[in-house]
């Protein structure tokens, strides 16, 4: 059998590493794809709560956020919830310009699906959820969307 | 006389591709945003008249300050709100103290009594957010499941698999979504 000859042991061969970057830039264009960029830097905590009924938020580019919730800086700003548009604490009476600003920065035709996104800390109270939902209604944002976890609802027994 | 030209070193391109894989990593997110879906009404019209509706016909859900829930005239339980909400908007036995029934003609469904029950929930500046949503989330879910009921009964596959437009708007238009929120009132304080 001198055809197959044993060859020699020891010596690994090299694993060839040249497709290596092919390889890091596939996962690199999945990710680019998969994922959107962080629009905002949080200021307050928005710990949402959990609901079974859920529908996804389709069109992200026609959603507008408004963030709700007991400020992360405790020492700074106090325990109390406080709104947050774009990246800065606002008040109830910012809302009406945030909505027009947002429809402003759409095209025309995409302006009567624009939804408002209420990000909400489980723990707020109604008292500032009301007053903003008011805010909306006046300015006819009548589409919202109250953000919540899904949660998988337990077998009935 | 061509020049021979060097052949570029290829063996740094993954460590970039690498950076530039984890600054993408790092900056942006992957969550899918869910929520529950509502359409805000318009505000009223100063001196509107108030729409007369029959008592039989509302379902009185009410959220206090500490977050107990008051249903029509006695105390709420949040774990038998659904199917309280679901009794009230079938009526299943035609009962007298709970919603009547208009008859429409709806497409594919043919003459279908229509609840003419209205869920009027309100809720009080102290409640919580947290139990807002899951009074919220059990409404919804009544009603969505009375639709996937009709939809298995009539189409043989639920509500959420539907994928004839038509067929979802006869089912929603037999079973309304109808959740009204009481214009808001200062009662019982803040906090």
């Amino acid at each position: 059998m001198a055809r197959f000859k044993k060859e020699k042991s020891g010596e690994l061969p090299a694993i060839s590493t040249a497709s290596m970057p092919d390889i890091i830039f596939m996962l690199l264009f999945f990710f680019m794809v998969t994922t959107t960029m962080r629009e905002v830097t949080l200021k307050v905590r928005t710990r949402a709560p959990e609901a079974t009924e859920v529908q996804k938020l389709e069109k992200k580019a026609l959603v507008s956020f408004i963030y709700i919730g007991p400020p992360l800086q405790e020492r700074l700003y106090g325990t109390e919830s406080r709104i947050q548009l774009n990246d800065s604490f606002r008040t109830i009476a910012d809302i009406p310009e945030f909505i027009y600003m947002e429809r402003e920065a759409r095209v025309e035709a995409d302006r009567p699906f624009l939804t408002t996104s209420l990000k909400v800390d489980l723990e707020a109270k109604m008292g500032i959820v009301t007053d903003v939902k008011q805010e909306l209604r006046k300015v006819g944002a009548f589409k919202i969307n109250y953000s919540t976890r899904k949660k998988q609802e337990k077998p009935k027994d | 006389m061509a020049r021979k030209v060097p052949e570029i070193n290829a063996g740094s391109m993954a460590d970039i591709s690498f950076l530039l894989l984890i600054f993408f990593l790092v900056t942006t997110t992957m969550d899918v945003d869910s929520g529950i879906v509502r359409r805000l009404p318009p505000m009223p019209e100063k001196d509107a008249p108030i729409p007369e509706v029959k008592e039989r016909n509302i379902f009185n859900v009410l959220v206090n300050k500490n977050d107990r829930l008051f249903i029509n005239k006695g105390w709420g339980d949040i774990r038998t709100l659904r199917a309280d909400t679901k009794e009230f908007l079938s009526n299943p036995r035609n009962r007298e103290d709970l919603p009547e029934k208009k008859v429409e003609n709806i497409q594919f469904l043919g003459d279908f009594p229509v609840s003419r029950g209205v869920i009027s929930l309100k809720n009080d500046r102290g409640t919580s957010y947290n139990m807002y949503i899951q009074v919220q989330n059990e409404l919804t879910a009544a009603v969505n499941e009375l639709r996937d009921e009709l939809s298995r009964q009539k189409f043989g596959k639920p509500f959420s698999e539907l994928t004839d437009q038509d067929m979802v708007s006869a089912i929603q238009k037999a079973i309304p979504m109808s959740i009204s929120e009481a214009e808001p009132e200062d009662i019982g304080g803040t906090k």
